[in-house]
């Protein structure tokens, strides 16, 4: 916070010194201070009329106050106050009060007491509710300060009767948020009656405006948020709220009810009506399960939503939820769910050839039917089949959660998530793929149900496709039958979307894995061997042949009398594919076989530890390079990246950090060595040649801390210091050689410049880790900013090079978890050798899918680039559509790229790559000020700098010239 | 007694010919004009003449109100505005009035040209007739006259299908048609708010059936027509032009296009076409995915489902045709079934109810050979299937929207008179709702108690505020004020108003009183007590004792005084205006109990 503030000042400071750059800058910066509030002051004095007035109040609003002066504004603000009679000026001024004391570093308890003294003498509504508002921007601001707090509550309370009811809105809402939350607290020595603000708020839930209600609720809510226990007694008062005419009142009813339930699970109320007593949780599991019928769909999707996070309820209830009565004419029928069951255990399948199939059976009693049951029944089946969308995907996932705790209510719910993945809203149909995978393990699919999960195998949309092989892939199969009718579709699927082939193949190794003794009966249907003949050995390069080959072979691997049914070419094709496909095809116990050695991973596994320790150990030796000279340093230095740079390759998950330790490090190392070069010695003219090495060296620190700061996800405050820190050594550097090489003054100045301003960049965005660098570049540096200002470029580069000589090494503290961002690209492949041929001038699509891997923010960062083999280069911008997130931390982009060119004569590879675009000054925060204002929107979306980050693939084109 | 009167003159326990009469407050409407398709006679029309016998019909009814455009509710629309003679206004949505002539039409042209009836309504009615409508938007209030007003709100069912709230003053009945309470591919759910009315007037034609998930019967259909064009066969799916049609065509279509199939679907041609063009048309009125995606495109514009022609039936290859009338009986589907028929490959589905004595019905109920005219045996070799969808609300649907609804009491039309009696006694027992089921001509009167409006002055309302509290909701609280009567509109305004606008010299009222009481002492001292005793027990109160020896609370003067005849009881006289007449006599009886024995 302190930092925040202080760069404000400076932000101010630079202002000033730009605008009058020819003055002498040090005199005038403090006669410019104050003169916000004069200039306010003079601006309100000089408003003829409420229009100008508000005029220049928004003017000012526009503007950020810095903490020092906000107390000034605000005397000035209240004056006005005091005189102005007209209301929507008052209005802004209470607000911008409320803006104010929100202001960092600034202590409103000094313009409260006049808050509440304006707030008793206020006749307008608005202004009133208003006021609320300020005070309760006030009162947030001072949390600890209890006597405030009550003071402020007390207010509150007695404008609940005004007749406003944005008054009252606003009251409530200052009870929910600073209402005490401890009885002892109350009994403070200002003799303020205790009061109970549970009650006050509980009696404006029968309030007669809608508005205020739901204030209330909210209030009760925010209470609630806050922790204070509610009472129980308010269930009742809630429950009462749940037939209210406003949808926005019910909807809160709703959440507080889900509050308490949550709050006293166990606690026993009775059944009205009746004798009966059940828990409370039971109770408002089925309240909620009534308002999934109610008649607004906010409510709708708020109680489809809750009813997913009450896990307590017991499974009777729960079961309820998916039953519903069916009758025909006052009989009882049977559900499509229950005949389809029923087939399927009588043992016939397909179904519903007559005309009476679903006749009704046996009478109904007309007494026991019961139409509007009260509480769970059927709340899930009508929440599936809803009007919205919105509330069949809350549906959905509240079904998802409530099976993932209770198995056997997943078993029931089974068939009905089955049925939504014919939803026609394709992301209900996602949401509940996805749903089906989450609770996979506590489920078996019945034939039936797999056959209506296979059949949207044959969806065009590639999403549901790869949503639904993932759902496979952790499925639980009954029968070989299933496996069969699996496999058959998984191939039809293949021959109809040829590029869904890896996800496919990678679908059916959990298969076979999982269901190794369902499979081996079907091996020799499958392989399509003959006990007497020889058959015809098969294509290898057959997609659709490596798909059952790798079910088989995944199988195989926990079954061992599976190899003896295969014959001698499938051996071979186990061989090929092994070494072709490993991540697909796992190690086999062969017979005549020796086994690969699987003895790697175990081993791994017990040296975690000491890898740890080694990197550690590793990191500590750099430390002592200060004391080392120069040339043991150097050393020391390869020898350390060597040894982090091995270890990277040999434990994954050190990767990210010693490949981070080891870019900084390389740093450093290049950065000694342009140092020691010996060309600072000799006198300028001759260096021209030599200094190469040096300004590549700048050149090159510069690009690795870029690639420190945002190729690597988890990097903090800590880390972008030092790395910010070592390319201002680098700048530092450049300079040094830029005033060696080149002759002449001119273009030196604005170097200079240009560098000293870095420094006071970094001075005023590091300022709270100043402190921590101490002895380094920039600490030694900002102690002779001063003088530095004023020299002419010549003394600064002599000044910079002794300072980068004598400056300390940092050293880098290492964040806990550092991954680095990575991507491949699978789609194209780029082994084609069949040149893509399209018409010059006119476009072709190029079908791009890669995996992204620890990218933060994919959709503003990753761009493709395409690199023509005439040098010209072409950066494309995917939309945000086209990054899907499988996984947490895992990205998949699935774009298509245009590309066009002029004819050719020949064919040509272009290069494809993915590159990671940054832009430095993007991570500077905003100042709260201007929140929600007019903040110019470029500022985030330029582009500074892109690095590479995946190895580029070359496709083959062939742009041909038109045919005239 | 003001009343609500409501009498079906069809659909009352009953299918068919919906056509109801409502009075209320004084005035009548008539819901739904419908024709029965069971009858070929007179009884196929309602029985107009019940409304009056000789009078024109104008004068009797207010409106009329037709709630979507199938035949059983708009079939006597001509006969009753041309033929009988009706020149008020008719209600009806955008949607119906565009589609509601195009099945008269076919109605009329059915009835005259192939049944060769005389007279019957001619094209000409028919449009004169429809020249009379009025369109409605969903949710707009339209006042028919000063006092009575209606408003639409939507109802699924078919495009365009309403239910319609009648208000009059604060009496209001809702009347909701046909319609839906679950979404299907193409229309939205029945949607009310709680408008509360006297009357709420339900169909009830699924009143003991309570239906499974509708996506069962998707998928069962869907899968069906898949597995049936990937063997290679045909699938013929006869049906009426509107309605469900359009259901099965998106069904059918977004599963084409999900599934990226090539096998081509037919749609028989002719009316349809018309049709579809307005369901292009009236894209607000469809579900959410369609109003959602029609900007990117419309989903009646069928990419798969192309216009069929005859010579198209003998095409080799998989293929799925819809073609019309739905229950085979007669026409493009009857023939397309003789070609198809004698091939195992084929399917034909049968998407609803058939009549008996069609070949539908026939061949659902199992029989395989079929004696066509001219003696010929067809043999049925190919599928038959049968898939029930259907656009009317089940038991707990009807249930859902009286909950919604939140009326004082139901009336059940449009059903038959067995299953009314199941959801009457239903929502009798469940909802504590009232519930009637006239039959056809039979009238239930429902008395109502009407709230008449009075306004208040400004004035009066701001000084009672004043004086108290805020109102609490919903407890009554007692003012007082001067009622007016005036060219039948009521106003409470003070009493000095009052006197003021009636030009009336204000009379003061006051009451007085004497209480005994035993006391020996004096008077001074006498009033001094009782101001004591007052001043302690009425704390809120302004309690004076002026110079003169009296004693005054509020307005309420006591004066102590001694009676010559007996010193021992001291009189103390009470007056007070009518205004404080609470006050007063709550004085009076306090002092009557005496006064407490001062300590002396």
């Amino acid at each position: 916070m302190a930092a925040h503030l202080k760069k404000r000042v400076y932000e101010e400071f630079t202002k000033v010194v730009q605008q009058q750059q020819e003055e002498i800058a040090t005199k005038k910066l403090r006669l410019t201070k104050p003169s916000k509030s004069a200039a306010l002051h003079i601006d309100l004095c000089k408003a003829t009329s409420p229009a100008d007035a508000l005029q220049y109040l928004l003017q000012f609003a526009r503007k950020p106050v810095e903490a020092e002066s906000v107390e000034g504004v605000v005397r000035i603000l209240l004056e006005h106050y005091y005189k102005e009679n007209d209301p929507s000026v008052r209005l802004k001024i209470a607000s911008l009060l409320g803006l104010l004391s929100k202001t960092a570093g600034f202590s409103p308890d000094c313009i409260m007491d006049d808050a509440i003294n304006i707030l008793q003498n206020e006749k307008s509504h608005q202004v009133l509710a208003q006021l609320l508002d300020t005070l309760l921007a006030i009162g947030t601001k001072l949390p600890e300060n209890q006597a405030i707090q009550m003071r402020l509550v007390d207010v509150a309370c007695k404008h609940l009767t005004d007749t406003s009811h944005g008054v009252r809105n606003k009251c409530l809402q200052l009870l929910g948020n600073l209402g005490s939350l401890e009885k002892s607290v109350t009994k403070d020595a200002e003799g303020l009656a205790a009061r109970d603000v549970q009650k006050i708020i509980g009696d404006y839930f029968s309030d007669q405006d809608p508005r205020v209600r739901t204030a209330a609720i909210k209030a009760m809510l925010q209470l609630h948020e806050r922790g204070l226990k509610l009472h129980q007694t308010i269930y009742n008062q809630a429950c009462k709220l749940l037939s209210d005419d406003y949808e926005q009142v019910r909807s809160a009813a709703v959440q507080l009810i889900w509050v308490v339930s949550q709050l006293y699970p166990e606690s026993i109320v009775p059944i009205p009506s009746s004798n009966e007593e059940i828990r409370l949780v039971d109770d408002a599991f089925g309240k909620i399960c009534h308002m999934v019928s109610d008649g607004s769909w906010v409510v709708r999707v708020q109680a489809a939503k809750l009813l997913g996070s009450m896990e307590q309820v017991s499974s009777h209830f729960l079961e309820q939820t998916l039953d519903k009565k069916l009758m025909s004419d006052l009989r009882r029928k049977r559900t499509a769910h229950e005949r389809a069951k029923e087939l399927y255990s009588s043992g016939e399948f397909s179904s519903g050839r007559k005309w009476g199939d679903d006749a009704p059976k046996e009478e109904v009693d007309t007494g026991a039917v019961n139409l509007i049951e009260s509480g769970a029944c059927g709340a899930f089946v009508h929440g599936l089949e809803d009007e919205m969308y919105e509330v069949r995907i809350a549906a959905v996932e509240a079904l998802c959660m409530l099976a993932q705790s209770s198995p056997s209510f997943a078993e029931k719910c089974l068939d009905f998530l089955v049925d939504m993945f014919n939803d026609e809203i394709e992301e209900v149909r996602l949401q509940s793929i996805h749903t089906m995978r989450k609770i996979s393990n506590n489920i078996t699919l019945r034939e039936d149900q797999l056959d209506t999960v296979l059949a949207v195998l044959e969806d065009s949309s590639r999403d549901i496709r790869e949503a639904l092989h993932e759902l496979l892939c952790c499925t639980n199969v009954s029968t070989k039958e299933g496996i069969h009718l699996a496999l058959v579709e998984l191939l039809k699927n293949l021959t109809k979307y040829p590029t869904d082939r890896d996800s496919i193949w990678k679908c059916l190794k959990f298969l076979g894995s999982r269901h190794p003794t369902l499979v081996l009966p079907l091996v020799p249907e499958l392989l399509s061997t003959h006990p007497f003949f020889d058959t015809a050995e098969p294509d290898m390069d057959d997609p659709a042949y490596i798909a059952v080959l790798v079910l088989i072979f995944n199988a195989a691997k926990t079954c061992p009398t599976m190899p003896a049914l295969f014959s001698d070419h499938t051996f071979r094709h186990y061989a090929y594919l092994r070494d072709s496909l490993s991540h697909l095809v796992p190690a086999l116990r062969l017979p005549g076989r020796k086994l690969v050695s699987s003895a790697v991973s175990p081993s791994i596994i017990s040296q975690e530890d000491p890898s740890q320790q080694f990197l550690q150990q590793s990191l500590e030796r750099v430390y002592s390079l200060q004391h080392l000279d120069p040339q043991g340093a150097q050393e020391l230095l390869e020898f350390t990246i060597r040894d982090l740079q091995r270890l990277g390759e040999l434990q994954s998950e050190l990767a990210g950090v010693a490949d981070f330790s080891a870019t900084y490090l390389r740093c450093q190392l290049l950065l000694i060595k342009a140092l020691q070069e010996k060309l600072w010695n000799v006198a300028a003219p001759l260096y021209l040649k030599q200094s190469d090495l040096a300004s590549a060296a700048a050149k090159q620190i510069m690009e690795e801390t870029y690639k420190m700061e945002f190729m690597y996800s988890g990097v903090e405050n800590k880390q972008v210091v030092i790395i910010h820190h070592m390319r201002l050594q680098a700048k530092a550097l450049q300079l040094i050689v830029t005033a060696r090489t080149t002759r002449g003054l001119d273009p030196l100045f604005g170097m200079c410049e240009k560098f000293l301003q870095e420094v006071d960049f970094f001075q005023r965005y590091f300022i709270a880790d100043l402190p921590h660098l101490q002895d380094s570049f920039v600490d030694k540096l900002l102690d002779l900013m001063p003088r530095l200002m004023t020299s002419k470029p010549a003394e600064v580069v002599k000044i910079l090079q002794t300072m980068l000589r004598q400056s300390a090494f940092l050293h880098l503290p290492l964040p806990e978890q550092i991954h680095k961002a990575s991507a491949t690209i699978i789609e194209p492949a780029g082994e084609s050798d069949n040149p893509l041929r399209f018409t010059s001038g006119l476009v072709v699509a190029l079908d791009v899918d890669a995996t992204l891997e620890h990218v933060q923010d994919p959709q503003n960062t990753v761009k493709v680039q395409v690199l023509y083999p005439d040098g010209q280069a072409q950066m494309i911008h995917p939309k945000p559509a086209d990054f899907r997130n499988p996984g947490p931390g895992r990205h998949r982009l699935i774009t298509q790229v245009y590309l066009s060119h002029t004819a050719w004569t020949e064919a040509c590879q272009v290069e494809v790559r993915l590159l990671l675009a940054y832009n430095s000054s993007a991570r500077i925060p905003k100042c709260p000020w201007m929140e929600g204002g007019e903040v110019s929107p470029q500022v985030e979306t330029s582009i500074e700098g892109t690095i590479p980050f995946s190895k580029p693939v070359k496709v083959y084109i062939m742009p041909k010239p038109a045919r005239r | 007694m003001p009343e609500i009167r409501v009498t079906p003159l069809g659909a009352g326990q009953d299918v068919g010919r919906s056509c109801i009469l409502v009075s209320i407050a004084g005035k009548n409407v008539m819901l739904d004009c419908g024709m029965h398709m069971g009858f070929n006679d007179d009884r196929r029309f309602p029985d107009f003449s019940y409304i009056t016998q000789n009078g024109r019909l104008t004068d009797f009814l207010d409106c009329v109100i037709i709630s979507h455009f199938h035949l059983d509710h708009c079939g006597a629309l001509p006969y009753f505005s041309e033929m009988v003679g009706y020149d008020g206004p008719i209600y009806m949505t955008h949607p119906t009035q565009a589609i509601c002539p195009i099945l008269l039409e076919d109605y009329r042209k059915i009835a005259v040209d192939k049944k060769g009836e005389a007279n019957f309504f001619t094209s000409q009615m028919i449009k004169d007739c429809m020249k009379k409508v009025v369109a409605v938007h969903l949710h707009q209030t339209v006042q028919v006259d000063d006092e009575l007003e209606i408003k639409a709100y939507y109802a699924g069912h078919v495009l365009g299908a309403a239910m319609f709230q009648i208000k009059v003053g604060s009496e209001s009945v809702v009347y909701t048609g046909d319609y839906n309470m679950t979404p299907d591919r193409h229309l939205g759910a029945a949607w009310i708010d709680k408008c509360r009315p006297n009357l709420l007037i339900t169909e009830s034609t699924y009143a003991t059936t309570i239906r499974d998930s509708k996506r069962c019967r998707e998928r069962d259909f869907l899968k069906k027509v898949h597995e049936t064009v990937e063997r290679g066969g045909k699938v013929l799916i006869p049906v009426f032009a509107l309605g469900r049609a359009q259901e099965l065509c998106i069904l059918l279509e977004t599963f084409w296009e999900r599934m990226n199939l090539k096998v081509p679907i037919y749609f028989s041609t002719g009316l349809t076409e018309k049709a579809n063009h307005y369901y292009k048309l009236f894209i607000p009125w469809t579900n959410q995915k369609i109003r959602k995606t029609f900007v990117q495109r419309n989903m009646f514009e069928f990419k798969h489902i192309k216009a069929f022609d005859r010579a198209f039936a003998d095409n080799p290859g998989p293929m799925v045709v819809f073609a019309t009338p739905g229950m085979l009986h007669a026409g493009q589907s009857l023939q397309i079934f003789r070609k198809w028929a004698g091939n195992e490959k084929n399917m034909v589905i049968m998407p609803g109810y058939c009549v008996q004595g069609t070949v539908g019905h026939k061949i659902l109920s199992g029989q395989r050979k079929l004696e066509m005219e001219g003696r010929q045996v067809l043999e049925v070799k190919m599928q038959v299937e049968y898939m029930s969808f259907s656009a009317h609300a089940d038991a707990k649907g009807i249930m859902q929207l009286v909950g919604q609804a939140e009326p004082e009491s139901v009336l059940l039309v449009h059903g038959e008179a067995k299953k009314m009696e199941f959801l009457k006694q239903k929502i009798e027992q469940e909802l504590r709702v009232s519930c009637y089921m006239p039959a056809n001509g039979e009238t239930v009167t429902l008395p109502t108690s009407p709230s008449i409006p009075v306004g208040i002055s400004l004035g009066l309302l701001k000084r009672e505020m004043a004086q108290g509290l805020l109102p609490e909701a919903k407890k009554p609280r007692l003012l007082h004020g001067t009622l007016i009567m005036k060219d039948s509109n009521f106003r409470l305004v003070s009493s000095e108003q009052a006197l003021k606008e009636l030009g009336l010299a204000e009379h003061q009222l006051r009451f007085t009183c004497r209480v005994h009481l035993h006391d020996t002492r004096k008077e001074q001292e006498m009033a001094l007590r009782v101001y004591s005793h007052l001043k302690s027990v009425l704390k809120d109160h302004c309690v004076q004792h002026l110079p003169d020896g009296s004693v005054t609370v509020e307005s309420i003067l006591i004066q102590a005084a001694a009676p010559s005849e007996d010193p021992g009881t001291k009189v103390l006289l009470v007056s007070w205006t009518y205004q404080d007449e609470e006050l007063g006599s709550f004085l009076t009886s306090l002092l009557k109990k005496g006064l407490p024995q001062a300590p002396s």
